[in-house]
């Protein structure tokens, strides 16, 4: 683009955009109307997720670029809009879009802590930090680390802090790029990942964050229509008003509460019905249990016990007079799938008996906050919600590739307003989640639940077909009609199977995949950009050699860039761990990590290279020593400090934080005017005699 | 670099509505989740303790940064320390 002035180049990014939202929209009509003409789902799922491929990478390419300040911050010439709508496909991530309706459809009350956590925390981003670091104008967080405190060692603990998180989050987000494309193209998972990561490398490859800035911007278009069009369908289906954030709380949640009562009285028909499943699942529940009572008694004997009577059983059926097939055949397949040895039973036996008692007892309220079986269960619950709220919260005023953004607007005016759009284009997908998970959970309550087995709506059989982990149902209590205690829910199936429920064509569907794959690109791009700029610009450039060339520094960057994408590929096809808790421990970690030394960089010139080296470390260290002693995975199980989970460390991290910077300062001597001038200059958008920080 | 009085006088309002904005977002989270349980006993679409959560705090974030955007780019042409108009 030619350098024409600010304004002009801002009518012509409303014109362009205006251009490509109209034409997006004209695609999807069309391959809406291909399908009416008959062409097959896969065919329309290959169309979505290679047209926006193709698009994102036409954008990369249009927005090369070999100028430093292009490459790190796009220029500086971002306007608040579209930085805004910028940072909020950057921020929502494959979890948010994907992940987050069903996890309130499961959790209830209890999941909006995600919601509020992942929304406030940018209010801490408005106040305390994105003006300031516009001000200041370099290219990276530990830049400003670097500066303000002096000398490497704090730059490259915020190097360090800055890659570990990224890292644990952009895993998070490959997997889901490889969920999405296996899902709707039937490529193979570990295909998925790669063809998805070619998408994402070659947008930032070639023009670094000016690339990154433009193709976020017309994935938020994409993900946000691809989110409220079948939401809103859903909602003037069911209720006949189209706008779900009302309709849920006034319609729905009314109804919904109404079942749930029902469901859990034993004397109505359909609390009887689900009493008789549930007493079904306590007696599994009690026959597992037993099972690992006299394992914990005859070890090894026992497995073999258990085992000849469960041959003897198939003996047994075979002896019959008129054998059943069938009954042989899972009697059989009880022998083969027996555990080989104590441990592997015990964990299957354990598992079996928490899987039986989920479903043996009464059903939550969906609107019960901290519901719990008496006050002290409750007040932990309370505890735990309050501190995962904190962490997000923080954490989100702390993740570098959400800070940088507000290092490409052309002024602090403009940073300041660009976080208020920012919220906004977030919170328009935020405030629909919760709504959506009480529609799709009144259609489950009223019209799944109550039907017969023999008649299911088709996209419980489409889904119940497609992966057993999303919806799994069974005649558990041999009645031929569903109750609820007989149907398993995947969190992520109420975004992907909203667009069937509302009984929208399969081109809604396919839009509702290139949303996913938008927002998990979106996010993987900014965090990948977000390493290797640490690396090359920090670690490289500042550190190791600042006299080299630019060519030679943009050069090295984009290099890393591949390194780290292969390697987080890499690490992604190996299928690790739960995604939620690497998402919360990214979070915490940031927390702990960034958030004291920042805040207290700006508002407090007292502090010191040593109180901020002391408080990265000790925020760092105390968070990452309670998640390996607390976290089932590391295997160490130490007992919790006062009940908090370890997805919450922050709670214990981020206190350390601040008081590492505090001690370290008061015990060193007070940083050096220049420090203090710099103080100043971030502090004041315009002053006179300032000094000059902005990088170019 | 020398601050004057205005100088002073214009980060003590800044820090005067970072505290204030950051008392009423402090409220909208961990007071209002705190009497979740309570708040439920009153209905504004729907039971308002989940009202809070899902939908009203998060009205109130946005605004809060909204008008902290408006006042603060207020405050630098009031202050004088407002940057050029185009940059």
């Amino acid at each position: 683009m030619s350098q024409v002035s600010q304004a002009q180049f801002y009518a012509n990014l409303k014109k362009y955009y205006s251009f490509y939202t109209g034409g997006f929209i004209a695609f999807v009509v069309i391959v809406g109307i291909l399908e009416q003409m008959g062409v097959p789902n896969k065919i329309l799922g290959y169309c979505f997720l290679f047209a926006t491929i193709l698009l994102y990478a036409g954008i990369g390419f249009m927005s090369k670029t070999a100028e430093v300040s292009e490459y790190y911050v796009a220029g500086r010439r971002v306007p608040a809009l579209f930085n805004g709508m910028a940072t909020g496909a950057d921020w929502m991530s494959a979890a948010s879009f994907i992940g987050m309706a069903g996890t309130l459809y499961l959790a209830g009350f209890d999941g909006l802590a995600f919601v509020m956590g992942w929304t406030g925390g940018y209010c801490l981003v408005a106040l305390f930090l994105a003006p300031y670091l516009r001000k200041f104008g370099q290219f990276t967080i530990p830049d400003f680390l670097g500066a303000r405190y002096g000398g490497h060692i704090p730059r490259l603990i915020g190097v360090i802090a800055a890659i570990v998180c990224s890292f644990t989050y952009v895993i998070a987000q490959i997997y889901g790029v490889g969920l999405i494309t296996s899902r709707f193209t039937g490529l193979e998972f570990g295909v998925g990942v790669f063809v998805g990561l070619a998408g994402i490398l070659v947008c930032s490859f070639l023009g670094g964050m000016k690339a990154v800035t433009w193709t976020q911007v017309a994935q938020y278009i994409i993900l946000i229509f691809a989110y409220l069009i079948p939401v809103v369908w859903l909602s003037a289906k069911n209720t006949g008003v189209p706008i779900p954030q009302i309709v849920a709380y006034t319609t729905a949640l009314p109804a919904v509460t109404a079942l749930e009562k029902q469901f859990n009285d034993k004397t109505t028909p359909k609390g009887a019905a689900e009493e008789s499943v549930r007493a079904i699942f306590r007696a599994r529940a009690a026959d597992a249990d037993a099972k690992l009572k006299g394992l914990e008694a005859g070890g090894a004997k026992f497995l073999e016990e258990e085992k000849a009577k469960l041959s003897a059983k198939v003996a047994e059926l075979k002896a019959a007079p008129a054998p059943d097939v069938k009954a042989i055949e899972a009697a059989e397949k009880a022998v083969k799938e027996f555990p080989a040895d104590p441990a592997k039973a015990k964990t299957a036996w354990t598992a079996a008996k928490g899987a039986a008692a989920a479903k043996a007892g009464n059903i939550a309220a969906h609107a019960e906050p901290f519901a719990a079986k008496d006050d002290v269960e409750r007040a932990k619950k309370k505890k735990n919600f309050l501190a995962l709220i904190a962490c997000l919260m923080i954490g989100t005023a702390a993740l570098p590739h959400i800070l940088m953004r507000y290092y490409t607007t052309p002024s602090v005016k403009e940073a300041r307003i660009s976080v208020t759009w920012s919220l906004f284009f977030i919170f328009l997908l935020y405030f629909t989640a919760p709504a959506l998970g009480i529609l799709a959970k009144q259609e489950v309550y009223t019209n799944l639940v109550g039907s017969s087995f023999a008649q299911l709506p088709a996209w419980v059989q489409n889904w119940a077909a497609v992966d057993k982990t999303l919806m799994s149902i069974t005649d558990i209590n041999k009645d031929g009609i569903v109750q609820l205690a007989e149907i398993t829910i995947g969190g992520d199936l109420i975004v992907l199977a909203t667009p069937e429920i509302a009984g929208l064509p399969y081109v809604i569907s396919g839009l509702v995949a290139a949303g996913g794959l938008a927002a998990a690109l979106s996010t993987a791009d900014g965090l990948l950009l977000t390493i290797a700029n640490a690396l090359s610009h920090d670690l490289y450039y500042k550190m190791i050699d600042p006299n080299a060339p630019t060519v030679r520094r943009l050069a090295v960057s984009k290099g890393l860039l591949l390194v780290v994408a292969v390697l987080a590929a890499y690490v992604t096809s190996l299928k690790p761990g739960d995604i939620l808790f690497l998402v919360g421990a990214a979070f915490s970690l940031a927390a702990s990590g960034f958030f004291p030394a920042l805040v207290c960089g700006v508002f407090w010139k007292r502090a010191n290279k040593l109180g901020a080296i002391l408080g990265m470390l000790s925020g760092l260290g105390l968070c990452a020593y309670y998640m390996y002693m607390t976290y089932p995975f590391f295997g160490v199980k130490a007992p919790l400090w006062w009940d908090i989970a370890p997805i919450s460390a922050g709670t214990f991290g981020i206190p350390a934080g601040f008081l590492g910077v505090i001690i370290g300062s008061l015990i060193s001597p007070a940083p050096s005017k220049e420090v203090q001038d710099l103080v100043d200059h971030v502090r004041y958008p315009n002053l006179e005699g300032d000094i000059d920080s902005v990088g170019r | 670099m020398q601050l004057t009085q205005k100088h002073q006088e214009y980060w003590g309002k800044n820090l005067r509505i970072t505290g204030i904005l950051l008392f009423v977002w402090f409220f909208f989270t961990f007071v209002t989740g705190w009497f979740s349980r309570e708040l439920n006993e009153f209905t504004f679409l729907g039971p308002l303790g989940f009202y809070f959560a899902a939908q009203g705090s998060l009205i109130i974030y946005v605004l809060i940064i909204g008008f902290y955007a408006k006042y603060m780019n207020k405050l630098d042409v009031e202050y004088g320390v407002h940057e050029g108009e185009d940059d």
